[in-house]
């Protein structure tokens, strides 16, 4: 999953639903795992397929749609914190998440597991979507370095935030344990201090 | 520099400021249940870590137990397996644990509160969205995901980007048969799921003020369905009179320096916010959910609205129901009181209040889940499940059951719900299933009549 980035060019998913919560990302009867396995198989599990397992007319089962990149309606990924749905997105193969806004939880999870959430603005994400339906086959570039996200069918261009610790770590395939850990004096540092009110367990 | 009560708990923990990043915030607690944490254990397992501070993490299974016959094994191997390794890891990292059938076991965000695990002016994280409950306490508590858990673990600290702050205030005294959770369905309402997203919430004014603990923390346990990472209430009278005496909760001494520092936790009286909202409390009415998300809440005597977008109408089509209807005489298959949002004490008396004298409506399945096993124990000494029992109700055990249906407990599909838990997605309650939010009450009064109905009209 820690595949380093760098520029991202690719078809897109289209999603244009808002509000897609993480229990449709990832339907709780499938969290009872204790790895981090085969979570992309369940993909929106209950809007591809019917109880039978025959397949939903849903665009994950749409051969006219395909690519590493997710383009979902306004407030994606709200509901439960659960990193199974980061753990599916990735799974399934998506490595950019598009949308003009993101849940706070689930967008950390998404950074986490080196998918990358892109915020655009309201307007070029419905541009986006009308590209997408006009042709399927529209190309969506996705530069970290520079931090921008292009429509290569309009030609439109976004810049995309993203903090310099994080662009960091998802260029150089690190995380944030590796940083904590180097930080063990500034913790016991904190700890000995006056700020910490509850120096014993209680 | 006047300052929010969010600011100094915040503030008060940073370990440090990354250069261009987040902050490294130190985390007093950490709850572990048995469904966020496994790949965590597993990470540091393979990092070769031991947990830095492995007495500030409490560890208890609750999403998977079945709600009755928990002295057996637990039927689903699957399930099965999540909870054993849940005590396995327990045991090796050397954390604290409540199993099935302690008498400390239950929902996590009902237990760390009642035992006084979790407490004004700490910082609590929890693999868990709802760990905004905590929030009550007068504590900054927020939900993360796995990888997070796992960097408290290893460090118990976390990496975040500091909130923005926000204070939602309610004014007057509420009307007849409107509860905490009646307050928190309509500002979803009025605000929408996303409302309160990128915002930490304090709640504020002479409503919240005048809510019992019970009460706060349902308002809390909800912020995250506003898209607050969490909500709190700065502490009072109220909240330390609900700490004292807890298992957990400083003694002694202890107390008196506790409950000093505690009384300095409020916002400035000229504090900026970045967002203020007002309500008033007048304005509220006994609120039920018509959709798939919590902000699509209506009075219960109300008529559900026509929809504005792709969204919209695909919950209602889910719903099955129309634009313009009454939610008022809706057939209702199935009642769910409990979750960490209405599962205690208070709750469980207010349902009985109303099906007092009554009975359950022949055609109605209803599952009454305690919180925790204290609170199973308080409804036997209150004598709640005799007068329950006379109106055709059984107290089942505790754990998040119906909520999101990981044990057994799954609404079938296409069968209505009401239900007091926190989410009416798609599918939460069992595949295909259909969930109204409501109160005690509003569940009480469907569970007796068989359809929705204003409990208002049962109450004398």
């Amino acid at each position: 999953m820690k595949k380093k980035f760098n520029i991202v060019r690719s078809t897109c998913v289209p999603l244009p639903l808002e509000n897609v919560d993480t229990d449709q990302i990832i339907p709780a009867r499938f969290l009872k795992a204790t790895d981090k396995e085969g979570f992309g198989d369940n993909l929106f599990r209950d809007w591809r397929y019917n109880p039978d397992g025959t397949k939903k007319d849903f665009v994950l089962n749409d051969p006219t749609y395909g690519g590493e990149i997710l383009v979902a309606g306004k407030n994606f990924g709200c509901g439960s914190s659960r990193e199974h749905a980061a753990w599916a997105i990735a799974g399934y193969g998506f490595r950019v998440v598009v949308s003009s806004f993101f849940a706070d939880i689930h967008k950390n999870n998404e950074l986490n597991n080196f998918v990358l959430p892109v915020v655009v603005t309201p307007a070029f994400l419905s541009e986006l979507f009308d590209s997408i339906k006009e042709d399927p086959r529209t190309i969506v570039t996705v530069d970290v370095p520079n931090q921008t996200i292009t429509n290569e069918k309009t030609g439109h261009s976004e810049h995309f935030d993203i903090n310099g610790y994080k662009k960091y770590c998802l260029t150089e395939g690190l995380d944030d344990i590796d940083f904590l850990l180097r930080s063990k004096d500034k913790i016991e540092a904190w700890e000995k201090s006056d700020n910490n009110f509850y120096k014993k367990a209680l | 520099m006047a300052n929010t009560l969010f600011d100094k708990i915040w503030d008060r923990h940073v370990v440090q400021l990354v250069k261009d990043g987040p902050t490294q915030l130190y985390i007093d607690r950490l709850y572990c249940h048995e469904v966020t944490s496994p790949q965590a254990f597993a990470g540091m397992r393979s990092r070769g870590l031991k947990c830095l501070r492995p007495e500030k993490i409490y560890c208890m299974p609750d999403h998977n137990t079945p709600t009755h016959d928990q002295d057996k094994p637990i039927a689903d191997p699957v399930s099965r397996k999540q909870v054993d390794t849940l005590k396995r890891n327990a045991e090796e990292f050397g954390l604290t644990y409540f199993g099935m059938m302690d008498k400390n076991n239950g929902i996590i965000h009902v237990v760390g509160p009642e035992q006084g695990l979790s407490l004004p002016g700490m910082t609590i994280v929890c693999g868990d969205s709802h760990t905004s409950t905590h929030g009550a306490m007068g504590a900054v508590a927020f939900g993360i995901g796995t990888s997070e858990v796992e960097m408290v673990m290893a460090s118990q600290c976390i990496l975040q980007q500091k909130p923005k702050s926000m204070r939602i205030s309610v004014e007057g005294k509420l009307r007849k048969g409107v509860t905490a959770k009646d307050i928190a369905l309509y500002l979803m309402s009025r605000i929408t799921t996303s409302g309160a997203t990128g915002y930490f919430v304090e709640y504020a004014g002479s409503t919240i003020r005048s809510l019992s603990m019970e009460g706060r923390l349902t308002l809390c346990n909800l912020s995250i369905e506003m898209g607050a990472r969490g909500g709190f209430i700065a502490p009072d009278e109220t909240t330390f009179a609900y700490l004292k005496g807890r298992e957990h909760a400083p003694k002694g001494e202890e107390w008196d320096k506790a409950v000093a520092y505690w009384r300095t936790l409020r916002s400035d009286d000229d504090a900026v916010f970045d967002k203020e909202l007002l309500f008033d409390a007048d304005d509220i009415e006994p609120m039920i959910t018509y959709g798939t998300n919590p902000g699509m809440g209506i009075p219960v005597t109300g008529v559900i609205p026509t929809p504005q977008d792709a969204s919209a109408k695909k919950a209602l089509k889910y719903m099955q129901f129309e634009a313009g209807e009454s939610m008022i005489g809706k057939k209702v298959d199935y009642v769910f009181l409990g979750a960490c949002t209405n599962g205690r004490i208070e709750d469980f008396r207010a349902f009985t209040s109303l099906v007092r004298g009554r009975h359950k409506a022949p055609d109605v399945v209803a599952w009454l889940v305690p919180g925790s096993w204290k609170v199973w124990q308080q409804i036997k000494d209150e004598g709640l499940d005799k007068e329950l029992a006379a109106a055709g109700f059984e107290i089942r055990q505790p754990g998040c059951s119906a909520c999101l249906a990981m044990n057994d407990d799954k609404i079938p599909a296409g069968k209505l719900a009401v239900s007091t838990s926190n989410r009416n997605f798609e599918g939460r309650q069992g595949p295909g299933s259909r969930t109204c939010l409501a109160s005690p009450y509003t569940a009480a009064a469907a569970a007796v009549t068989g359809k929705i109905t204003d409990p208002l009209t049962l109450m004398n």
